[in-house]
């Protein structure tokens, strides 16, 4: 049986430096699971391999049981895989539901056309208009991204993604920069998500993780610490140590 | 009910979604303009003729520099191209203006494919100085190849025969004027066509976002090869018009003050709305005409000024403002 996800002996080194060691990693189909680490563990860098935006050393990567690794970003994307941005990566100019139409117009094949006009495709303006009235967007659906509130744009990042329709979503800190009053909506909405897709969500806020993860990988300095049960993470002494800040009682 | 009430509200943003690629009164202005110009200033058709050229020369501009994001201070290396090739061959016993016009636009898309695909592999300030030598090498070239291209003193000997075997090029740019008019027509239908197709709202994500549209899925260096390819044969029948018009090529076609005054142009009457050529390009080429008369030694002075003033006070070029204006003062522009 194959993986929604899997990389074996991933490694990226930076120089002297490395910045992912050897990591074997596996996200099954319909996973919860959560990367967490401190600051500089490699989180982003993990994310950025796995995608195809950074090179890997060495080491292989695989969706669905199919070598990635020297495929283009653009071409793990037509195997299923999409992401959203730790920080907003969004078309600012354009409108909301244009930012929506582009990611779906790709998925469905269209984008090449450059005769037809892009109005003619119905079904692709109707498919991104019903994504923004599933996350409550539809009413900012003309205006430029740019004039959206930040936790807004937050949402848009997931419908573009959503566009996609990805069997594996990578979730680069989907509430960062957000105030914890609206960042209830962001975790609402991935709470929500079809539970065929597999998460790998990267985050740094604990009650967001416990509240969305079933599975929890930790990194440190580029290496896979621990991986387990959120119970099993909370209670591992190792964990608390160098994540946490805290060091177990002897 | 419920879904009845759902799709009233959907109108307003999937409808104005399928209804952008329709045409407007508004676009029929220019074409209007164009038309009245020639029996309006008989005298200047040899000016107007010039001006359309080079509106089709910066509307190829605007489709990489606007649409795509692809900032060049080479573009003239294209529009080159074409008028010596438009030259040769009317200068080698082939002088039909339409298939001579159509050989310079395939010849400039051919170098400006393989010049993309090394070139557009950069970014940014590594991209604007590889566009700038390609063009400056092209120059130098056509300079040292003076046995075919005339070199310093320019391609001598061109005949154009008369259009569709039977209008002659006359002296007062009749059949000029109407040529490169009905030349413009055309490829402003393409380019229009282009801007808002898949392909070319595809164009717009690139220039918001690269990774964005990395992250998608799309092919962001097959996309900007295609564009920067059609651009350049764009560019490729402007110089061609040029040469045909003026039975003439010399060195200039392909230098730097070239492309940099079609990115000014551009830029004046606005980047990104495939109308700012139709403005910028007879405003600065009047003006030049003009201050060139009043004021023969300084004329260039005055041309920077206005570049000035519109960098300053006008973002986004004359239909910049104009836009804002019909914002604030008349509802939907």
């Amino acid at each position: 049986m194959s993986f929604a996800l899997e990389t074996h002996g991933l490694t990226k080194n930076f120089g002297a430096l490395t910045v992912s060691n050897e990591i074997d990693f596996r996200l099954e189909r319909g996973a919860r699971h959560a990367l967490i680490g401190p600051n500089g563990a490699g989180k982003t860098t993990f994310v950025n391999l796995v995608t195809g935006a950074l090179e890997p050393s060495a080491g292989r990567i695989l969706i669905d049981g199919t070598d990635v690794t020297a495929l283009s970003q653009a071409q793990r994307v037509k195997r299923g895989l999409a992401r959203t941005f730790q920080i907003n990566t969004l078309f600012r100019g354009l409108s909301v539901i244009e930012n929506v139409c582009l990611a779906i117009g790709e998925r469905l094949g269209v984008a090449a056309n450059f005769y037809r006009p892009a109005g003619s495709r119905r079904d692709v303006v109707e498919a991104a208009y019903a994504a923004l009235e599933r996350l409550g967007l539809a009413d900012d659906a003309m205006r430029p991204v740019r004039e959206l509130p930040y936790g807004r744009q937050r949402l848009v990042e997931l419908a573009v993604a959503l566009g996609l329709e990805p069997k594996v979503l990578l979730l680069d800190e989907p509430a960062a920069g957000v105030p914890s009053a609206e960042s209830g909506i962001i975790i609402d909405v991935i709470e929500s998500l079809p539970q065929e897709i597999a998460l790998l969500i990267i985050e740094h806020d604990m009650d967001l993780v416990f509240r969305l993860a079933r599975r929890i990988t930790v990194l440190v300095q580029g290496a896979i610490l621990v991986e387990g049960t959120p119970e099993a993470i909370a209670a591992d002494p190792r964990v608390r140590e160098v994540y946490l800040g805290e060091r177990a009682p002897a | 009910m419920t879904s009845d009430t759902l799709d009233r509200r959907a109108a307003p943003a999937v409808e104005a979604m399928l209804r952008r690629h329709r045409l407007r009164p508004a676009e029929a202005l220019p074409w209007l303009l164009a038309v009245a110009a020639y029996f309006i200033f008989p005298d200047y058709l040899a000016l107007g003729s010039q001006i359309l050229a080079n509106i089709l020369f910066a509307l190829s501009l605007d489709l990489i520099l606007g649409y795509a994001g692809i900032v060049t201070l080479g573009h003239a290396a294209f529009f080159g191209v074409g008028a010596y090739a438009a030259g040769l061959l009317a200068a080698h016993g082939w002088g039909e203006p339409i298939s001579g016009l159509i050989l310079a636009g395939v010849a400039a898309a051919i170098i400006g494919l393989a010049s993309g695909a090394i070139i557009l592999r950069t970014r940014a300030l590594t991209l604007l100085m590889l566009t700038l030598m390609i063009a400056v090498m092209l120059q130098e070239a056509a300079n040292k190849a003076g046995d075919v291209t005339g070199g310093a003193d320019g391609l001598q000997g061109m005949n154009v025969w008369p259009l569709l075997g039977l209008f002659h090029f006359d002296l007062y740019y009749h059949t000029a004027y109407v040529y490169c008019l009905a030349v413009l027509f055309l490829f402003w239908l393409a380019a229009r066509r282009i801007v808002h197709s898949p392909f070319g709202r595809a164009l717009t994500g690139i220039r918001e976002s690269e990774a964005r549209m990395h992250a998608i899925g799309s092919p962001v260096f097959l996309r900007r090869l295609t564009i920067y390819t059609v651009a350049a044969g764009f560019a490729g029948v402007a110089g061609a018009l040029v040469a045909q018009t003026t039975q003439f090529v010399g060195l200039e076609v392909l230098s730097f003050e070239r492309s940099g005054a079609v990115v000014i142009m551009l830029i004046v009457g606005g980047v990104g709305r495939l109308y700012g050529p139709f403005i910028g390009v007879p405003l600065y080429m009047i003006l030049q005409d003009r201050f060139a008369q009043a004021d023969p030694v300084y004329w260039d002075f005055w041309i920077g000024l206005l570049l000035v003033l519109v960098v300053v006070f006008a973002r986004g070029g004359i239909l910049g403002v104009a836009e804002r204006l019909l914002r604030r003062f008349g509802g939907t522009a």
